[in-house]
């Protein structure tokens, strides 16, 4: 069934903290939003209850406030500094362990994540789930923890009716609302009326929940409302780049004197990539203990704004934070789509909160465009530019 | 690997004797240590003495004397590998802030004979004065960072110890960023890692123990700290704690001096 012809209900939050209890029975781990040390987290969670209630936010370039506020509701604040990332790719990762000696030895490998739940995943998280599925599930290559938790994975959207001062995913085809890529979707709605829930089920596990719950069909008021909320979160949200033109403008500009201007004020610190929901690297570590007859091996989250992350035989080949700036920015919104098919960015805006130092990819995207060096240099020159040390 | 059990030595210089006390607090791993390695000449620990020369030499503390810099010269003659531990060993620790005063005048001002006092003008690091084979940076160092060392160079591996920012601990741990949540002034985007982000996750700005990361931008990060308004005197202060000396540190310190 096309989603427009699905019904679409009306549910309260008694019927959410019914639908968690469910889940939990039938052995879901459940993940959501909570308040924590001063933000938003996405952190598992025991009860419905525990997810944040009451906070409105405020973000700008390289800050972040949380207020409390009795008429806000359960998801009126755009993203934290997390992303669901964190639990279908983890930070820390034991891939195995060995124990035994160098003749004789026994590897073990970690057993494969639980099934879970994501509670209030909005439009640009679903858009990066869907870029990073092809990063980990497409091609020779396949993260099989990735694809373990991904295979029993429940995903509870919510419409965003609240975009940060830094969102800006109508700059991309997703916008606040997402529309594929959901089991259950959820619009709040909280005004001096009431609280409740524009639903639409998608997957049958939640279309015979909804069924069960004799839940109110939304009627065309409650639909309007539900729209109009979401239509004033995306006139919130101001264009600010062009996906597809930045991805030539910036093929054009790998020499611009703009990358040496950032790289004063960038502190190559990572913040951004690890805020990042789509940024996707890692690296191995291998830890030995003394008597050399226990080894584990761990995958981390890298990044390729840390020295070592460029380091070959020889040195690094990115040693400057200029040749770490654009690499990172080149390959979001440029090389992306040459390797994967799509933009590298979703318009989350986490990468603009959470610099310490507040650089805005837009503005930095948008300093280049307003003086471009001029037109495309052929693939030769460009390379003969890289050997001459150009990083 | 080798089943002959390495010589270890453990040597203090100016310090506070935190980072011997970080082997010491090894607890569970010290007695898989004694299996694997004999610790031949560890004063803090023990009294008994085997004489060198030693496989590995660990220094603790900076040289602040006449003494120390030929003290180092004679460890390095006696050992295979020297590992510098600590911000002291590493950048010459808090003590480093005597490079900054004309220390004969405090001399003078604080011992009753001060011609009893043969101290050097500056605390140095110990790789300032000889050849060193690794550092460890931190105040106190890691425990499980030093472990990793020891057993990489028993195995003979690289040790792991990412030179990367402190950033990148808070955002494996889970620590909402203090700097962006809450307008604490930290040094972590600019120091390298090693403590498990421990003040960001009691809601503190980093004090930069671990010295300067690779590749630190310290006038960007005091650029933005100035224009929230951080005064000067306050940022000197900021990179002039336990890293006073590391270079990053240094010279950004002397701007706002």
């Amino acid at each position: 069934m096309r989603s427009k012809d699905r019904p679409r209900y009306v549910l309260t939050v008694d019927h959410l903290r019914g639908l968690f209890d469910e889940l939990s029975d039938q052995g879901y781990e459940q993940v959501g939003p909570i308040f924590r040390d001063g933000a938003i987290m996405l952190e598992k969670i025991n009860s419905f209850d525990e997810l944040t209630l009451g906070y409105l936010e405020q973000q700008d370039k390289g800050s972040y406030n949380l207020d409390q506020h009795p008429d806000a509701g359960y998801f009126q604040y755009s993203v934290g500094p997390q992303s669901f990332k964190k639990f279908l790719n983890p930070p820390r990762r034991k891939l195995w362990e060995a124990n035994g000696s160098s003749s004789n030895f026994e590897i073990t490998v970690p057993e494969r994540p639980a099934k879970m739940v994501f509670w209030g995943v909005r439009n640009c998280d679903i858009e990066a789930i869907r870029i990073l599925d092809k990063v980990f599930l497409e091609g020779a290559y396949v993260n099989d923890w990735y694809q373990a938790a991904k295979e029993d994975l429940l995903i509870i959207a919510v419409g965003c009716t609240h975009p940060s001062k830094n969102c800006f995913c109508t700059s991309f085809d997703s916008g606040p609302m997402p529309y594929e890529g959901y089991d259950l979707s959820l619009v709040e709605v909280k005004d001096g009326a009431g609280h409740h829930f524009i639903a639409d089920g998608k997957s049958d596990l939640i279309k015979h929940w909804l069924n069960d719950t004799e839940a109110q069909l939304a009627s065309k008021d409650d639909l309007e409302i539900a729209s109009r909320t979401i239509e004033e979160a995306i006139d919130n949200m101001p264009i600010r780049l062009n996906p597809k033109e930045a991805s030539e403008l910036l093929k054009t500009n790998l020499e611009h004197s703009h990358w040496e201007q950032v790289a004063s004020r960038c502190l190559s610190c990572a913040n951004c990539t690890l805020v990042c929901p789509t940024c996707f690297c890692s690296t191995t570590e291998d830890i030995t203990d003394i008597s050399g007859d226990h080894t584990e091996r761990w995958l981390t989250w890298d990044s390729c704004f840390v020295g070592d992350f460029s380091y070959i035989h020889g040195g690094q080949i990115r040693p400057s934070t200029r040749s770490r700036y654009r690499q990172w920015m080149t390959h979001k919104l440029s090389n992306w789509y040459d390797q994967f098919g799509s933009s590298g960015c979703v318009g989350c805006g986490r990468c603009i909160t959470w610099c310490p130092v507040g650089i805005d990819i837009t503005e930095e995207l948008a300093a280049i465009n307003d003086n471009p060096v001029g037109p495309a240099k052929d693939k030769k020159s460009r390379g003969n530019e890289k050997h001459k040390g150009s990083t | 690997m080798s089943t002959e059990k390495k010589k270890l030595a453990v040597w203090k210089f100016a310090s506070c004797d935190g980072c011997q006390l970080s082997i010491l607090d090894c607890e569970d791993e010290l007695l898989l240590l004694a299996e694997h390695i004999t610790i031949a000449y560890f004063p803090e620990a023990t009294k008994s003495v085997i004489e060198g020369p030693y496989d590995i030499s660990l220094i603790e503390g900076s040289v602040t004397t006449p003494h120390d810099a030929i003290k180092a010269l004679e460890i390095r003659k006696n050992s295979k590998t020297v590992i510098s531990i600590g911000a002291c060993a590493t950048s010459g620790g808090i003590q480093a802030l005597r490079n900054y005063i004309k220390v004969s005048k405090y001399v003078k001002a604080v011992y009753a004979k001060p011609e009893y006092v043969d101290t050097l003008e500056t605390s140095t690091a110990i790789a300032d004065h000889i050849p060193v084979d690794y550092e460890l940076r931190g105040c106190p160092i890691n425990k499980y960072q030093l472990l990793e060392v020891l057993a990489s160079f028993i195995v003979g591996k690289q040790p792991n110890v990412p030179n990367q920012s402190v950033c990148i601990e808070c955002k494996l741990n889970g620590n909402p960023c203090v700097a962006v949540a809450r307008g604490e002034p930290c040094l972590g985007p600019v120091t390298q890692a090693g403590c498990g982000a421990l003040c960001p996750h009691y809601y503190r700005g980093c004090f930069g123990c671990y010295g300067p990361k690779e590749n630190p931008n310290t006038s960007a990060l005091a650029q933005h700290l100035s224009e929230y308004g951080v005064m000067d005197s306050d940022l000197m202060r900021l990179f002039r704690n336990f890293n006073s000396g590391a270079p990053a540190f240094r010279e950004e310190s002397k701007k706002y001096d």
